[in-house]
């Protein structure tokens, strides 16, 4: 089944088309890849999709409604969570603060069910609700394994561990897709291995996981389905060992063979 | 002498309750706003206008003031909070001059002789300034215990992730426009607040006295103390008023002007970014997971005050 479909997708920023006429699917519970060389346009699809940016034409269908053109925090209320490429935590705020933050719209849906009234239960109830959402955060800290550093300020955790804090504050608001937009970006090689175990427990939840990645090991290795994109238009679509074998994908990363 | 520290102390719990509201806007939501000076003249306006000119006591006045502050910021918020940083700065910074520039153009004398404050009887003069005293700081502990609520509920943490990276807070799930017009309108309010107190205590309101200075004085606070921090404005508060009536207190006005100030708070907002950046107290830190509810915590504490009697 296709959780997520994009019909016909295209984003121009003035004369440049970043993404042209794409037509990308997500198949339900697997690990879809998205690559292509630098400016593809994979960042600006997923923009697109998770309504950060709004697409010129075309329309994106997840879970069988149109989110085209929605605002970002419609969509990840939806249940599309993401993680960004240049690291985007709340510096100044502490480690389980980050993932209470995913959680924000998960508690206080009843018995008040005006917002106006939600955000007077919220002001009232502040230390329960603080209490139920602080031990949610610490399941995701410990599913993570960096519950040691709850109470640290989230800049100063070691890269890796920001990726992951990252990535546990999506998962916190216990998404249908999960968006990564290059996880791998800057670690070293434990890390990455590291990284792939994560994935693979994150599909173990039924969380379908999309992933921008340049880590050609990693994407071979965990993804089951991947797309290709090229200069803004999807140029390939397989499983990993069709992709390897793909002669447009090999031109375009490689460049073509002179005859 | 005691009388001016008397003074001081009423002008540095206003001044406690502005910086509350900025703190509110400036250090939780990150908004860089210039017009409290435009919410503090209108509090002062409503109070003056309803108290002299319709005869309603000061208690109805303090509400309505609040309300009408809380108005006029969502009407400046909508258009302008699209604005980030420095140009939402510049446009606020307009929109307190404006309201001022309408006030003086209504009546540049202002308001005089408005009645007094009083409460079950009791007259608040403004020569007794114990009274006073009592009423503001009580005024501004209520409303430091509601801005500590605020600060440590989910709502609280919405802005503060606002502050800390907008795209991010909306990935999460923030609708960051209503947060970001529901923190300047609180903020708006609780100046207001500050407003009626001031003409309560004053019983005059002029045009004059809501300049750009204030507004300028009011950031100042909120820098000096810590942004985001309740307790480290209210400290602000006290030292900036501190500092604004020093000439006076020590007798030293013939060689320092009170236009000085306007250097001396130059000077400490400049000295502050270069070596406190995070203000006096820094930012509040605040441990969730401590599993007790609030009664608990009360019970306690005071379990181990009675220990140790």
């Amino acid at each position: 089944m296709k959780i997520l479909t994009t019909d016909h997708l295209t984003r121009e920023f003035g004369g440049v088309i970043a993404v042209n006429d794409v037509n990308f699917s997500v198949e339900q519970g697997l690990v879809t890849g998205l690559i292509g060389p630098n400016g593809a346009g994979k960042t600006t699809l997923f923009n697109q999709i998770t309504g950060v940016d709004k697409p010129t034409r075309g329309t994106i269908t997840f879970d069988g409604k149109d989110i085209t053109g929605l605002p970002a925090w419609k969509v990840s209320r939806l249940g599309i969570a993401r993680t960004f490429q240049n690291i985007r935590l709340y510096k100044e705020l502490t480690v389980v603060e980050n993932v209470m933050m995913g959680l924000h719209f998960k508690v206080g849906k009843d018995p008040f069910h005006g917002r106006f009234l939600q955000a007077v239960k919220s002001y009232v109830f502040a230390q329960r609700e603080n209490r139920e959402m602080y031990e949610r955060a610490m399941e995701w800290l410990h599913f993570f394994g960096i519950e040691s550093h709850a109470q640290d300020f989230a800049r100063s955790l070691p890269y890796g561990m920001q990726r992951e804090l990252e990535i546990a504050r999506a998962l916190a608001a216990d998404p249908k897709l999960l968006f990564l937009d290059e996880p791998a970006a800057g670690m070293n090689p434990a890390e990455t291995a590291h990284l792939m175990d994560v994935v693979d427990k994150i599909r173990s939840l039924g969380v379908t996981v999309v992933l921008i990645e340049h880590d050609m090991k990693l994407v071979m290795n965990i993804c089951d389905q991947i797309t290709v994109l090229n200069f803004g238009t999807k140029i390939a679509e397989g499983t990993p060992q069709a992709i390897k074998q793909n002669k447009d994908v090999i031109e375009a990363y490689l460049g073509k063979e002179e005859e | 002498m005691i009388n001016f520290f008397m003074l001081i102390l009423i002008y540095s719990g206003v001044y406690a309750l502005m910086a509350i509201g900025q703190n509110c806007i400036t250090g939780s939501t990150g908004m860089l706003s210039l017009c409290h000076a435009g919410f503090f003249c209108i509090g002062s306006y409503v109070t003056a206008i309803m108290c002299k000119m319709f005869g309603i006591s000061f208690w109805l006045s303090l509400p309505v003031a609040a309300l009408a502050a809380g108005f006029v910021g969502f009407l400046i918020g909508v258009p302008t909070l699209r604005l980030k940083g420095d140009y939402l700065c510049i446009a606020t910074l307009g929109l307190g001059e404006i309201i001022r520039n309408i006030a003086t153009n209504i009546n540049p004398v202002g308001i005089t002789s408005i009645p007094r404050a009083s409460l079950f009887g009791y007259q608040f003069s403004s020569r007794n300034k114990g009274a006073f005293i009592i009423l503001i700081w009580v005024f501004v502990l209520i409303f430091y215990i509601l801005f500590q609520q605020l600060a440590h509920s989910r709502l609280g943490r919405a802005m503060n992730a606002i502050r800390e990276d907008e795209v991010a807070a909306q990935s999460n799930g923030i609708n960051v426009t209503k947060y970001k017009i529901s923190s300047f309108v609180l903020g708006a309010a609780i100046g207001g607040i500050a407003g009626s107190f001031q003409t309560a205590y004053t019983l005059t309101v002029s045009p004059s006295s809501y300049t750009f200075m204030v507004s300028v004085m009011v950031l100042c606070t909120v820098v000096l103390g810590g942004m985001g921090n309740a307790k480290a404005v209210i400290l602000g508060a006290f030292i900036i008023q501190f500092i604004s009536y020093f000439q006076q207190l020590t007798g030293l006005t013939n060689i320092i002007p009170p236009q000085a100030n306007q250097m001396i708070f130059g000077l400490i907002l400049v000295v502050m970014m270069i070596w406190r950046p995070q203000g006096l107290l820094g930012r509040d830190k605040y441990r969730y997971g401590d599993p007790r509810t609030f009664k608990e915590k009360l019970l306690a504490v005071a379990k181990r005050k009675g220990g140790e009697r």
